[in-house]
């Protein structure tokens, strides 16, 4: 870590706390996604790592990289733009795929699907939302 | 003074992402079930591209930075892939 040595004492206390924030907000991240109980909790866990994890790493090493440069290096807001980016899209595919499959299942924990008008379900719809269609083919795992 | 700061932040940031990935792939190995095991790949390709990164601060070295980000488009890339699959059974229709 020789090149440490050129960096001032602020950017470095600077780099150190984003890191630790970064990497600590990861951590607790990832401790949730093992410890939550079902899919639809587990899948909120991660974003605390893809958000503001991914953010503080990343302006860590901006900060790190610009002053020891003494330039403005800012290509590591690539990697935060397309993080915060695709996320969301990733997040929500799974998200409608793992309901598709528990709706195909017949799974009493997940909402039914909607009516053809669009309302909710209410409970005197339950006629329809039992008409859900129902595969035989088990697709667990 | 800041070798030492700077030394022991990216030590345990490290580890704490080791952590965080060993939690992933616990995670991915065990989960009851498919979706499970892809959100634990998409979590393990974020904590590794998170892990890249600090190395990179840590040797000073810019080159980790574009590891990191084909890692992190790969990692969206097979994300939505699986997600497609479980969701239709093909990836390309």
């Amino acid at each position: 870590m020789n090149h440490a040595a050129h960096l001032p004492l602020w950017a470095a206390l600077l780099v150190a706390i984003f890191l630790l924030i970064g990497a600590g907000l990861a951590l607790i991240g990832s401790f949730g996604f093992y410890r939550l109980r079902n899919f639809y909790d587990r899948i909120h866990a991660p974003t605390l790592g893809t958000s503001w994890g991914t953010a503080a790493i990343v302006m860590a090493s901006m900060i790190c990289f610009s002053v020891l440069q003494s330039r403005l290096v800012l290509h590591e807001l690539l990697i935060g733009v397309f993080v915060t980016v695709t996320t969301p899209v990733t997040l929500m595919l799974l998200g409608r795929a793992a309901l598709y499959r528990d709706r195909s299942e017949g799974n009493p924990e997940v909402p039914a699907i909607s009516t053809p008008k669009g309302r909710l379900d209410k409970p005197q719809l339950t006629k329809e939302s039992e008409s859900v269609p129902h595969n035989s083919k088990n697709m667990n795992d | 003074m800041s070798v030492t700061i700077l030394f022991w932040a990216v030590t345990i940031a490290q580890i704490a992402l080791a952590i965080a990935m060993v939690l992933a792939s616990v995670r991915m190995i065990k989960g009851p079930r498919a979706q499970d095991r892809v959100l634990g790949l998409d979590t393990l390709y974020v904590n590794s591209m998170l892990q890249l990164l600090v190395f990179g601060i840590r040797t000073g070295n810019t080159l980790y930075f574009e590891i990191s980000l084909i890692i992190g488009v790969l990692g969206f890339v097979a994300t939505v892939a699986l997600a497609k699959f479980l969701m239709r059974g093909e990836v390309i229709e």
